[in-house]
């Protein structure tokens, strides 16, 4: 095998290994910790797919700085081990309320996955080279894709000042 | 196996085994350097004046015994230190330290004096900072402590406020140099303005200077910084609970950082190897030069002043430094427009 192919399968075991157990343990630390994993290996993934900066920045975005904030509160928290307030016996799909609506969510996600992954078709296929460089990215982010960048600002805009007002009332009251 | 892989493998050993050795140097010189600011000798019983006491220190910390309090967790106990040290390692990679050099004619083609030359140099350095705090992060947590976890939520803060302010100050780099890669910023950097001063971007940023450097010893945990260790308060931190090697990886990842920080900012506002008098394939001396002063303007400035209170420090960071540097961006981008880069 090719030594890219093999690194693929090896960057992508390790990405669904590790999101795997992010659910499948019940931890939130090592849960917040394989998640960074999963993102490092997918960052790999983007390295296999010549797109170093796309790599780099799902490092410092994700893996860095979303991932810091999760284990900021989870480690605030100091919840080591997940409450269960329900049987473990019982199967989720019968247990009450939000439980169920969840693994309904879920079968429903599985579904759509197995929809998109059986569905053969190139809608995933784009011009060699058009994410490889930083210039690129910005050329388009800036032309193309003006409107949704900035509404998309205007969206982070609104979540930071909502959280400042949350944070505020809280501290009044 | 070609001569340059070889010749590149042997730099890429090279490197870390200077890395390693610069920490070294550097507890020593700040032992040395501090003594003097005090009026005190320091090590002097170990060697001759004292340039062995690290060897020592580095003996007598193998010797100790490793101990973990019986409540912490034993994976990412262990884990902690490794994460810090590989962090500040790796960060070094991408780092060039001198132009192409044949090494006296022995290589046909040139090798480049830097272990990973990539496009995105500078985003790597980010990155692999980035995952640094979680070592720190998760020393604090996983040892069971509270001084710990105090050391490990402040250093977190501490990191994730500063980095804006850092990140923002290279971006306005990287507007002049027009690039992302090292090598490029740093040859952009040759020569000099009406033959005397240096091209540096020095010159052309001193606000981004300043801003970098404030930035940068807070992000490296130094004074007048070092909340994350602070002695009165938090006994030693996040690593309150560590002993012998596992507290030397903590120890270790501090220096190199510090070396990665003043060689990033050697490169990226100071000129790198180029320098007047020395030729090109001996560039890496005024690299070398640049870094020590650097590094000890870091030693200085930790005997120096005093560390700050916890708000100001953050105050300082999200109310001053982070518009200084937003505005210095916005006036280096309205600078590159009018002048044409």
């Amino acid at each position: 095998m090719a030594p890219e192919t093999l690194a693929f399968y090896a960057f992508g075991a390790v990405a669904v290994v590790a999101s795997l157990l992010v659910i499948a343990q019940r931890n939130p630390i090592y849960s917040v910790l394989l998640l960074i994993a999963s993102f490092g290996a997918l960052s790999g993934l983007y390295v296999l797919l010549d797109a170093p900066f796309v790599a780099v920045i799902q490092i410092i975005v994700y893996a860095g700085a979303i991932m810091v904030l999760f284990l900021f509160v989870v480690m605030l928290l100091n919840a080591p081990h997940e409450e269960t307030e329900y049987d473990e016996r019982v199967h989720p799909l019968l247990r009450p309320g939000p439980m169920r609506f969840g693994a309904l969510l879920a079968l429903v996600l599985a579904g759509e996955l197995s929809w998109a992954l059986t569905r053969s078709g190139d809608s995933g296929r784009f011009p060699a080279g058009a994410v490889a460089s930083v210039r690129a990215i910005g050329r388009s982010l800036f032309t193309d894709y003006a409107f949704p960048f900035e509404v998309t600002s205007i969206l982070i805009l609104v979540a930071m000042v909502g959280a400042v007002l949350l944070a505020r009332r809280e501290g009044r009251g | 196996m070609t001569p340059l892989l070889i010749a590149q493998i042997v730099l890429t050993l090279f490197v870390f085994f200077m890395l390693l050795n610069s920490a070294a140097v550097m507890v020593y010189v700040e032992r040395k350097v501090a003594a003097l600011l005090q009026q005190r000798l320091g090590p002097y019983l170990v060697g001759p004046k004292g340039v062995l006491q690290p060897l020592a220190d580095v003996v007598k910390l193998m010797f100790k015994e490793e101990l973990r309090p019986r409540a912490a967790d034993p994976l990412l106990f262990a884990l902690a230190p490794i994460i810090s040290a590989t962090a500040a390692f790796a960060a070094f990679a991408v780092v060039p330290f001198g132009a192409e050099t044949t090494l006296f004619g022995l290589l046909k083609e040139p090798l480049r004096l830097q272990v990973a030359d990539v496009n995105v140099a500078i985003l790597v350095i980010f990155a692999i900072g980035s995952m640094g705090v979680y070592g720190i992060v998760l020393a604090g947590w996983s040892s069971n402590s509270k001084y710990s976890l105090l050391g490990g939520l402040r250093s977190s803060a501490q990191m994730i406020s500063y980095e804006l302010s850092y990140g923002t100050a290279i971006a306005s780099v990287l507007l002049i140099a027009n690039s992302m890669s090292l090598t490029d910023i740093v040859n952009r950097q040759a020569g000099a303005w009406f033959g005397i001063i240096p091209r540096w971007f020095l010159f052309l940023q001193p606000l981004g200077f300043f801003i970098f450097m404030t930035a940068g010893i807070a992000e490296t945990n130094r004074a007048p910084f070092d909340f994350p260790e602070a002695e009165q308060e938090l006994v030693a931190g996040y690593h309150t609970e560590y002993s012998s090697m596992s507290f030397a990886m903590f120890f270790l990842a501090e220096y190199i950082n510090m070396v990665t920080v003043s060689a990033v900012a050697t490169d990226l506002f100071l000129g790198g190897w180029h320098g007047p008098l020395i030729p090109e394939s001996f560039g890496w001396l005024w690299f070398l030069v640049k870094v020590a002063a650097l590094l000890f303007f870091y030693v200085w400035m930790r005997w120096t002043l005093p560390r700050y209170r916890y708000d100001q420090l953050m105050a300082f960071g999200w109310k001053v430094l982070l518009p200084l540097s937003v505005v210095n961006l916005l006036a280096t981008a309205a600078g590159v427009l009018y002048f044409g880069a």
